[in-house]
C-alpha cells in the first residue's frame, strides 16, 4: 500500500516559470529565428509542467513489477508525444525562416500590405470603391511597402538599386 | 469484439487517410496513382462517417484503440455530434480534393494566387526590387508532389480531433491538422505565402502551447485527461482552479476558432493560399476550434454564468467587428475571410447560451456554415481562374460573361446572408429563438446583434455581387480561359449540398438536437465510455493514473 507522492518540486516549478517567461519574451520578437527559440523554450516549459503534473519520480513504470512507487507512465507518454510534435514543428519553422531569408535576406515577419492599404483608405476618408493605387493617392505601393517595414530600416530599402541580400553588407 | 462490429468503423476516418498519405508520398512520381489513392481514401472516410452517423443515433460508439483500458489508453468516441461533424467535413474535403485536382495544383500548374496581378503588385511592392522574381517564378512551376499526402494528413487530423475521447488526443489531432495546414498554406514558398505563413504559424504555435499547458494543468488537477472521467471529476475540484483551466482552454480554442480579439491572424493569412486550400481552411479549421469549445464547455465543465456572459459579449464583438471588416474590403477573398470571422460569432452565441435548443442551433449552424463558406471560396477560386483577379475594383460584367458562375456565387451568398428559406436562415432563426427564450438583457442584445450582422452580411455579399457581376467591366479582363468541368463540378456539388441542407433541415435539426442533448447531458457519453462504471478493454493500469487512489502492490 503505497500512496504516490504528488507534491510538486519547487525547483522544477521555478524552472517552468523561467522557461515560460523567457519563451514569451522571445516570441514577441520580430525575427523568426528568435520566435523559434521562444517556441522551443515554451515547449520545454510545457513539457516540464506535464512531467511535474505526473508527480514525483519513482521506479520505472513497468506493469506488474512494483513494490515501490512508480513514476507516472501517462505523463511520460504524453510528454514523449509532445516532444516529437515540438521537434517536427521546430524543423518546419526553421525551414520557413530559411526560405524567408532566401527571399528577403532576413527573416523578419512583415506587416500585411493589404491591411495598411485599407487603413489608408479610411484615413483619407476616401470612398471604399476608389482604388488607392499610385495614380490616385499619390503614393505607390512601393512607398507603402517601405513605410510598413518598421524596425527593419535596411539602407538598401531606400535605394531600390541596392544590394538584394541582407543588411549585413549594407 | 467481433471482427466487424460497428466499433471497427470508428478509427477508419483517422487511419485510412494516414496510411493513404504514406502511400501517396511513396508514389510521388506517379501522379495518377496519387490521385486515385487520395480519392479512394477520402471516399472511404465519407462512407465510414455516414455509417457512424447512423450508428451513433443509438448512443456513442466507443473503441479503445490500443486495447488499453479507457482512462489510460487512447479511445475514440463517435457520439452524434462527432459523427455529424465528421460526415460534413469529409464530404467537404472530398469535394475540395476533386476541385484541386482539376485545378492542377498537385502537378504544379497552380495558376491562381501567385500568378494574379494583384498579388504580383503586392509582391513587388514588398520586395522593393525584383532581383528575386526569377527565382520566384521558377519556384512556382516546381512540382508540388506533397500536396496530396499533406491534404490526406489534414483529413486525418480533422477526423482525430472530432473523434478524440481524451484531451491529449484532441491536442494531437489539432497538431496533426495544424502541421498539415502549415505546409499547405506555404505551398511553393512564394514571398506572399511565406509572409502570411509566418503570422499564421506563429499564432498557431502559441495557441498549441497554451492548449498543452492546459492539458498539463487538467492532469495535475484531476489525474486524468479522459473526457468521460473529466466530466465526472471536474465539477468536484476547486472552482478557482476549474475557472483557470476553463479559461486557458477557451483561450487556446478561441485562437483556433478566431473569436474576436484573437481573430486578427485569419484575414491576413487565409487569402494568400491557393483557392482550394483557403476553401478547406475556411470551412474546417475554425470549425474544429468551435467544436472543441462546444465539446469542452458543455461536456466537461459545469455551467458557469459569469463565463457564459463573457462568451456572449465576445460572440457579439466577433459578429460585429468581423462583418464591419468585411464591409470595408474590396477583395472578395478577404471579404469572405472577414465574414468567416463574423459568423463564428453565431456559433459562439449558441454555445454561450448553454441550453439544449441553443446548442442544437449552433451545431446546425456549424454544419451549414462549413458547406456554405467552403462553396463560396471555391466559387471565388473559379472567378479568379476565369478573370485572373479577385479585386472588386477590377472585376465586372461577370453576370453576362459567365452566367453559370453567377448562379454558383449567388446561391451560397444568399444562404450565407440568411435569406429564407435557405439553411442559413433556419440556423439563424434557431439561434434567435434560443436567445429569446433565454430572455436576459444580454441575450436580447445578442439577438439584435445577430439580425444586424445578418443584414450587414447581406450588404457585403450584395456589394460583391454588384461589383463583380453587375457593374460593367471597368477594364479589359484577360482572354477568357474555359473553366475545367473538374473544378465546376465539385463546386456545384457543394452548392447543391448546401441547398440540400435546407431540404433535409427537419431531420438534420432533429439530429442536431439529439447531438446537443447528448453533449449537454453527458450521461450517455460517460456510460458509453465506462459501461457499468467499469473500465473497458483489457488493460489494467487504471490505478496508477489516479493520484488519490492507492497503487496495488
Amino acid at each position: 500500500m503505497i500512496v504516490l507522492d504528488t507534491v510538486p518540486s519547487g525547483a522544477l516549478l521555478l524552472t517552468v516559470g523561467v522557461l515560460f517567461a523567457a519563451g514569451v519574451y522571445l516570441l514577441l520578437e520580430r525575427s523568426l529565428t528568435r520566435v523559434l527559440l521562444g517556441f522551443v523554450l515554451l515547449g520545454n516549459g510545457a513539457n516540464l509542467a506535464i512531467l511535474v503534473a505526473g508527480g514525483r519520480a519513482g521506479a520505472p513504470p513497468i506493469t506488474g513489477a512494483t513494490a515501490e512507487p512508480m513514476s507516472d507512465p501517462l505523463a511520460q507518454a504524453m510528454v514523449l508525444t509532445s516532444i516529437v510534435i515540438t521537434l517536427a514543428l521546430v524543423a518546419f519553422v526553421l525551414a520557413m525562416a530559411y526560405r524567408s531569408w532566401q527571399l528577403h535576406g532576413h527573416d523578419e515577419v512583415q506587416d500585411d500590405l493589404e491591411d495598411t492599404r485599407i487603413a489608408r483608405l479610411a484615413d483619407a476618408d476616401a470612398p471604399s470603391y476608389a482604388d488607392s493605387d499610385a495614380e490616385e493617392s499619390g503614393s505607390t505601393l512601393d512607398e507603402e511597402a517601405v513605410a510598413v517595414r518598421d524596425e527593419v530600416a535596411l539602407p538598401d530599402r531606400e535605394t531600390p538599386s541596392g544590394t538584394t541580400r541582407g543588411g549585413e553588407d549594407a | 469484439m467481433t471482427p466487424w462490429s460497428l466499433e471497427t468503423l470508428v478509427p477508419l476516418p483517422v487511419l485510412v487517410p494516414l496510411f493513404a498519405a504514406g502511400l501517396a508520398l511513396a508514389l510521388h512520381r506517379y501522379e495518377r496513382a496519387q490521385r486515385i489513392i487520395s480519392v479512394v481514401a477520402l471516399s472511404v472516410v465519407v462512407a465510414a462517417a455516414a455509417g457512424l452517423v447512423v450508428a451513433a443515433q443509438d448512443g456513442p460508439v466507443v473503441i479503445d484503440v490500443g486495447g488499453w483500458a479507457a482512462p489510460v489508453g487512447v479511445n475514440l468516441v463517435a457520439d452524434p455530434l462527432a459523427a455529424l461533424m465528421l460526415l460534413v467535413s469529409s464530404v467537404v474535403l472530398l469535394c475540395v480534393l476533386l476541385y484541386s485536382m482539376a485545378q492542377g495544383i498537385a502537378d504544379g500548374n497552380d495558376r491562381t494566387a501567385p500568378a494574379t496581378r494583384d498579388t504580383k503588385i503586392l509582391q513587388e511592392a514588398i520586395r522593393g526590387q525584383d532581383a528575386d522574381a526569377d527565382e520566384d517564378t521558377r519556384r512556382d512551376v516546381l512540382p508540388v508532389a506533397i500536396f496530396h499526402p499533406t491534404f490526406l494528413i489534414l483529413a486525418a487530423g480533422v477526423a482525430d480531433a472530432f473523434l478524440a475521447g481524451d484531451l491529449f488526443n484532441l491536442y494531437v489531432g489539432f497538431e496533426i491538422l495544424l502541421a498539415a495546414s502549415y505546409v499547405l498554406l506555404t505551398l511553393g514558398g512564394t514571398v506572399e505565402r511565406i509572409r502570411a505563413g509566418s503570422v499564421y504559424v506563429v499564432v498557431a504555435l502559441l495557441s498549441s502551447i497554451v492548449f498543452l499547458v492546459a492539458v498539463g494543468l487538467v492532469y495535475a488537477a484531476t489525474g486524468t485527461v479522459n473526457m468521460a472521467q473529466l466530466a465526472e471529476r471536474l465539477p468536484d475540484i476547486d472552482p478557482g482552479v476549474r475557472l483557470g483551466i476553463q479559461g486557458l482552454l477557451l483561450l487556446a480554442f478561441g485562437i483556433k476558432a478566431a473569436i474576436f480579439p484573437l481573430s486578427a491572424w485569419l484575414p491576413d493569412s487565409y487569402p494568400t493560399a491557393p483557392a482550394p486550400v483557403t476553401a478547406v481552411f475556411a470551412g474546417l479549421l475554425t470549425k474544429v476550434g468551435v467544436y472543441a469549445i462546444l465539446r469542452t464547455q458543455t461536456l466537461l465543465f459545469p455551467r458557469n454564468e459569469a463565463l457564459e456572459a463573457v462568451l456572449l459579449v465576445l460572440a457579439l464583438a466577433t459578429m460585429i467587428v468581423g462583418i464591419l471588416g468585411a464591409v470595408a474590403q474590396d477583395d472578395v477573398k478577404r471579404l469572405l475571410s472577414f465574414t468567416l470571422v463574423s459568423h463564428i460569432g453565431y456559433m459562439i452565441f449558441g454555445v454561450a447560451l448553454a441550453t439544449q435548443a441553443s446548442t442544437a442551433a449552433a451545431i446546425f449552424y456549424v454544419v451549414h456554415h462549413i458547406t456554405v463558406q467552403t462553396a463560396l471560396f471555391l466559387v471565388v477560386g473559379l472567378i479568379e481562374r476565369r478573370t485572373g483577379t479577385t479585386s472588386l475594383d477590377r472585376l465586372g460584367g461577370l453576370a453576362t460573361m459567365a452566367p453559370g458562375l453567377a448562379v454558383l456565387f449567388f446561391v451560397p451568398a444568399m444562404n450565407l446572408a440568411g435569406i429564407p428559406p435557405l439553411s442559413g436562415f433556419l440556423g439563424k432563426v434557431g439561434l434567435l429563438e434560443a436567445g429569446v427564450v433565454d430572455g436576459s438583457g444580454l441575450a436580447w442584445v445578442l439577438v439584435v446583434g445577430s439580425v444586424v450582422t445578418s443584414l450587414l452580411t447581406l450588404y457585403a455579399v450584395v456589394r460583391a455581387w454588384n461589383k463583380a457581376f453587375w457593374q460593367p467591366c471597368p477594364e479589359k479582363l484577360p482572354e477568357p480561359t474555359p473553366l475545367p468541368w473538374g473544378m465546376v463540378g465539385p463546386t456545384a456539388a457543394l452548392v447543391a449540398v448546401s441547398v440540400g441542407l435546407t431540404v433535409v433541415a427537419g431531420p438534420l435539426y432533429a439530429y442536431a438536437d439529439r447531438a446537443a442533448e447528448s453533449v449537454m447531458d453527458g450521461r450517455t457519453y460517460i456510460e458509453a465510455v465506462f459501461p457499468d462504471g467499469a473500465p473497458r478493454g483489457t488493460g489494467e493500469s487504471n490505478k496508477t493514473t489516479d493520484h488519490t487512489e492507492e497503487v496495488a502492490p
